[in-house]
Formats: structure tokens, sequence, C-alpha cells
């Protein structure tokens, strides 16, 4: 994502006391309409995926090939009861998206959450302990981030074989070295600052520096980088699906349903239109939201 | 100058080393023994698996083994293609021509449509244009490419009829492979005057698919890089002066927009390869990406293996190069390491 600033107008009032800083948090986020709808459409997937069993009008496995390539319902032939009409095999799309949503909210959080552990763990420490151990990891970010992220991600479930878990490894492992290069960065800043030096006179070990005292000072940017990641993380989970190593039929997974799709594209519209659709607007949405948090958190705004 | 040249060309060599461990240990990691997995269900008589473990060196200790893997390549030797028995070489350079014509016109899509709108945006800060703008190219960069394929395809090919669906030049046409590229061979070394219409009507879906993230990435940049470069004092000077509009924008303050713009023009170059194994899955184009994914479907290893390390080469190289012009343009980088 490129830098961007956006003149967001501070809308908290001056007062006497300074605000809560959530609140002051809240009071710039707000004020940008594109993160607000964003995160307004997060919410609304969350929901939709906790609530699936609920929602789906039909299972997202039954097949029928009695009503099979069903248009939507505001279409010649379609009904409500099929409201965005069905696939080849006669599965009710509109129950397959809801029950994807849950895959692709699993696989965004997932992939981000493997991914910020172990990178910034190894960030950690090679900001603390520099030296060989610190050339040895950025060197492997290095290679990692010279490679094309899905040419990577393509030989690694290569080997490990295609399916759900092995896709959602490889894109962990792609997406590492940013939070590899903050969390450093962030300890190399952070370091030479007094409090550091002051925790450190007063006996603090390296561990407890690295995780109590200097992590909790460097979260926002990774948490603006998470919100990106799981963007990332469901678009090539997605891509992978769609090439066929990813998520395997018969799971509703986005990417692997316009995979099954695909042949169809000239007969029946609406089986590849929506699930990109979906997938689209949820990393919009996780887009949005990070851009957003950035802005919030850019403390050269506040001024 | 040549002090900083030589840095940066040092600077790749262990990201060389480490993508050749990378590729050495790819056919190393396959559960299973890699020969039999390669055979698949055909099967192998032993006589031939131990022929083959000779062949590829799986007998000797590991070591030895990435020595011998890097006295080959360092010769150009990549191994052959199970299926074909081609080497993996030639097979690379027959396919690459294909993805380099798809990825540079791709890239000039995105600079003629991405430049003047990230400019203009920057101008008209905050206006329904730059909005508009910072919106499509948000939307552009949220993009599933494999589907916004399948979506032009619907759009223009089904819908309208005005594109062909899939390949690199209508059957009716054999052009003899000069250059590799289908739009220089077919426009000077073909009589046929439809064919170089036809490669120009394959070409248009997929250059617009695989340029949509690198032209929302780069009008993106090229607004905040001109932001940046309009709230400096000498535009003010500029301006002071009484210098027009244009002359401010296009000499003064583009000029100096230009050196970062440039650098994410180079970084997009892995975006690029990226894009083009899904917009060549998409569209059956004969190039590398669709090669690498066949692959492995056929389990042929050598092929992965040399692609990957091909690609990796390529992108290094290339942003190597743009590392090295990045320095040319900006004195300033060169001097301070």
């Amino acid at each position: 994502m490129t830098a961007e600033t956006m003149d967001a107008p501070a809308v908290a009032a001056p007062t006497a006391t300074p605000p809560h800083p959530l609140r002051e948090f809240w009071g710039y986020f707000s004020a940008n309409h594109g993160a607000v709808a964003g995160l307004v459409v997060i919410v609304a997937v969350v929901l939709v995926a906790l609530l699936a069993d609920v929602l789906a009008p039909h299972s997202p496995y039954l097949t029928d090939t009695t009503i099979a390539l069903k248009p939507p319902f505001w279409q010649e032939g379609g009904s409500f009861t099929y409201p965005l009409g069905t696939d080849p095999i006669g599965r009710d799309i509109l129950s397959r998206l809801i029950y994807g949503a849950r895959l692709s909210l699993l696989i965004g959080i997932m992939v981000v959450a493997i991914s910020i552990m172990v990178g910034t763990v190894l960030g950690l420490v090679s900001g603390f302990f520099r030296g060989i151990i610190e050339i040895f990891i950025m060197r492997l970010m290095d290679v990692i981030l010279t490679l094309p992220s899905l040419l990577l991600a393509i030989v690694i479930v290569a080997i490990l074989g295609p399916g759900l878990m092995n896709s959602m490894l490889a894109v962990a492992l792609i997406i590492m070295p940013h939070y590899v290069r903050l969390a450093r960065a962030a300890v190399i800043s952070e370091t030479s600052k007094d409090y550091v030096t002051a925790a450190r006179v007063s006996g603090a070990g390296t561990l407890r520096l690295m995780f109590r005292e200097v992590l909790p000072n460097c979260t926002a940017p990774l948490i603006v980088q998470a919100s990106l990641g799981i963007s990332t993380a469901i678009l090539d989970a997605a891509a992978l699906g769609f090439l066929g190593l990813g998520a395997q039929p018969p799971s509703p997974e986005w990417g692997t349903m316009l995979a099954d799709a695909r042949e169809f594209v000239l007969r029946a519209w609406w089986v590849v239109t929506f699930p990109g659709l979906a997938i689209l607007i949820t990393v919009l949405a996780f887009n949005l939201l990070g851009d957003g948090l950035r802005d919030a958190f850019d403390p050269k705004l506040k001024r | 100058m040549l002090r900083f040249i030589l840095t940066r060309v040092s600077l790749i060599i262990p990201t060389f080393i480490g993508i050749t461990l990378l590729t050495f240990f790819l056919i190393r990691l396959v559960p299973g023994d890699p020969i039999e997995t390669m055979a698949g269900e055909r099967g192998i008589d032993p006589a031939r698996h131990e022929l083959l473990r000779k062949e590829y060196g799986f007998d000797r200790p590991i070591l030895v083994q990435y020595g011998i893997y890097i006295a080959r390549v360092l010769q150009g030797d990549l191994s052959k293609s199970v299926i074909t028995q081609a080497p993996v070489l030639d097979e690379f350079l027959a396919l690459f021509p294909a993805t380099i014509e798809l990825a540079v016109c791709a890239i000039l899509f995105a600079l003629v449509i991405g430049l003047p709108a990230g400019i203009l945006a920057a101008v008209r800060r905050n206006s329904i244009f730059d909005h508009g703008v910072m919106g499509i190219s948000l939307a552009g960069y949220s993009m599933p490419i494999f589907w916004w394929g399948l979506i032009l395809i619907l759009l223009f090919s089904v819908q309208f009829d005005l594109t062909p669906v899939s390949g690199r030049i209508d059957v009716l046409y054999y052009i003899e492979p000069v250059t590799g590229f289908l739009l220089i061979d077919s426009l000077f070394f073909s009589e046929d005057e439809g064919a170089f219409r036809s490669a120009l009507a394959h070409l248009i879906l997929p250059t617009i698919v695989l340029g949509t993230v690198p032209l929302a990435v780069i009008a993106r940049m090229t607004r905040s890089a001109m932001l940046e470069v309009l709230g400096e004092d000498y535009i003010r000077t500029a301006k002071a002066k009484g210098l027009s509009r244009f002359r401010i924008i296009a000499l003064h303050a583009l000029r100096n927009a230009l050196i970062p713009v440039v650098t994410v023009i180079g970084l997009q170059v892995g975006v690029l390869f990226t894009g083009a194994i899904l917009t060549e899955t998409i569209f059956s184009w004969p190039g590398v990406g669709k090669w690498l994914i066949e692959a492995i479907f056929r389990r042929d290893y050598p092929v992965l293996q040399g692609g990957v390390l091909l690609l990796g080469i390529v992108v290094m190289t290339v942003n190597l190069l743009v590392d090295l012009a990045y320095g040319l343009i900006n004195p300033r980088i060169r001097h301070t390491r």
C-alpha cells in the first residue's frame, strides 16, 4: 500500500482535559468515511459468518441436478427459493457464499495471526541481538520479498500438497517479511530511548525488555499492517483456491467456487459474478479499514 | 559511482544463494520419494528408479548435491522436463517472450492511465475527480484479478462479442517466431494483414487484467508523491516568480515526484509476474506462468524448480537495475551510502 496523506479534519473539540486516548482515536477514525464504511462491511461479514447456520436458506453442500444453473430471482426462470441462483450441480449460491464468509474470515485472521506472531518474534530477535542472527533473518526475508509472492506460495503448496491448511501456511509465510521488518525497525528506534535504558538499568531481562517494554510501543504500525495483511491473505488464498491449489471442492471457499464455475462463464453469468464480488467487497473493506487506521494512528496528522 | 554499483551488485549475492537454496530444496522436500512422486500412477521399475536416482544425484551427500546443483545452474544446465524431456531452459526461453509481451503491454497501460490520473488528482486535490480516482484505484488494488478477467470475458467476449476469449492469436495464422514477440513478428515478418490485428485483439483483455493492480498502485503513488512535492518551498518560489501553472507542474514538480514513482514501477515487476500466473491461466496465454501451473499438476518438478529459479533471477536483476537507475537519477542516494 502506498503512503498516502489525508487531511482529515480534527473533530475533537478543544477541552480543558485531554480526551481519553481511545476516544481521541475514534474521533480521528470516524472522520474518515471510507474507513467507517469498511468497518461496517467487516462487521456485517463477521455477523454473516457467525450466523451462517441461521441465515443460509439451504445447505451449502446439498446437490440437486434437477435445479442446476437456475438464474437469480430477478431473471426469468429464477425464484426466491434460490435468490442468487444455483450452480452447475444445483447448490444454492447464496448459501455457499454465506458459508464461504466463514472460510474467508478464518483464512484472513488465522494467516495474519500466524504471520504476526512468528514475524514479530523474528523482528524483535533480530532487532535486539543484531549481528549474524539479524543478517541471517533479514536476508531470508529479502529472498521471500524478491520472489513474486504468489509464485512462492505456489511453490510451497506444490511441496506440501494442495489444501486449505497448506495454502494458509504458504500465504502466512509470504506476508511475514512485512511484520519482521516493522518489528525490527521499531525495536531499533525504540531501544535508544530513555525508558528502555531505565528499564535495563533497573534490571529487566532481555525477554522482559522485548515483550513488556518495547513491543507495546510498536503495536500501532503492526495493527495497521495486520488489517492490510488480512486483505492480502484473503486475496491470495482465494487466488490459490482459483488455481486449484487452495481449499478443495466441495468447500464453499470463494476462490474455489470461482474455479468450479469457470467453464460455465459463457452460459451462466451468476455463478462467476457473485463469489468474486464477495471477495472484492471483503478485501476492499479491509483495505479501507487499514488506510483509516493508519491515518488515525499517524501522529503527524494530529498536529 | 563505481563503488556504488559494486556495493549494490554484491548485495544480491546472498539473495541469489537464498533463491538457489529454495529451489534446491524444493525438489527434495516433497513428501516421499521425488522420483516415485514424479512417476505418479504410472509407476516405475526398480532399475530405472536407481538410474534416475543417480542421474539426479540423490545418492550423494546433501552438500555435494547442492554443490553439483550450483555448478550446473551456473553453466545454464537446469535439467530436463520429466514430461517433454526438453531442457527446462529452452522451454523457458521459448515461452518467456509471451509473458514479457503481456507484462510490457500491461505496464504501459498502467502508466498511460495511472500517471496522468495521479497527477490530475493531486493538482485538483479533494475534487470529485480526486475522490473518484482514489476510489477506483482502491477498488483496483483490492481486485481479485482472476475474477476480473472472467468478468471482462463475460462483458466483452460473451455479451458484445468484441474480443477473443483465449490464446495469443487466431488459429488461422501461423507466425514463425523471429523475436518471439507476436506483435512485432506479425507486423514486420508476416504478409498476412489480419495477423497483427488478431494478435492485438487477443492482447486487449489480458493487458487490462494484468495492468489493473499496477495502474491502481501507480495512480496512488503518483498522487501522493505529487502532493508532497507541491507543498515544497521551491514550488512556492516558482509560483512567486510568476511561472505558469503548467510549467510548475510539468517541469518543476513532476521531475521530483517521479523519483519514488520509478521505484514503485520497478517493484511492480514482482507483482506483474504474480499476476501473469493468474492472467495466463484465465486466458490460456502460452507464457511461463501457465507453464509453471501446469508443471505443478503434472508433478514436473524440474520444470517448477528451474522456472522458479529463472523468474527469481529475472525479478532480482530488474530490482537491481531499478536500484542503479535510482542512484543515477538521484545523486543524494549515491553519495550517502
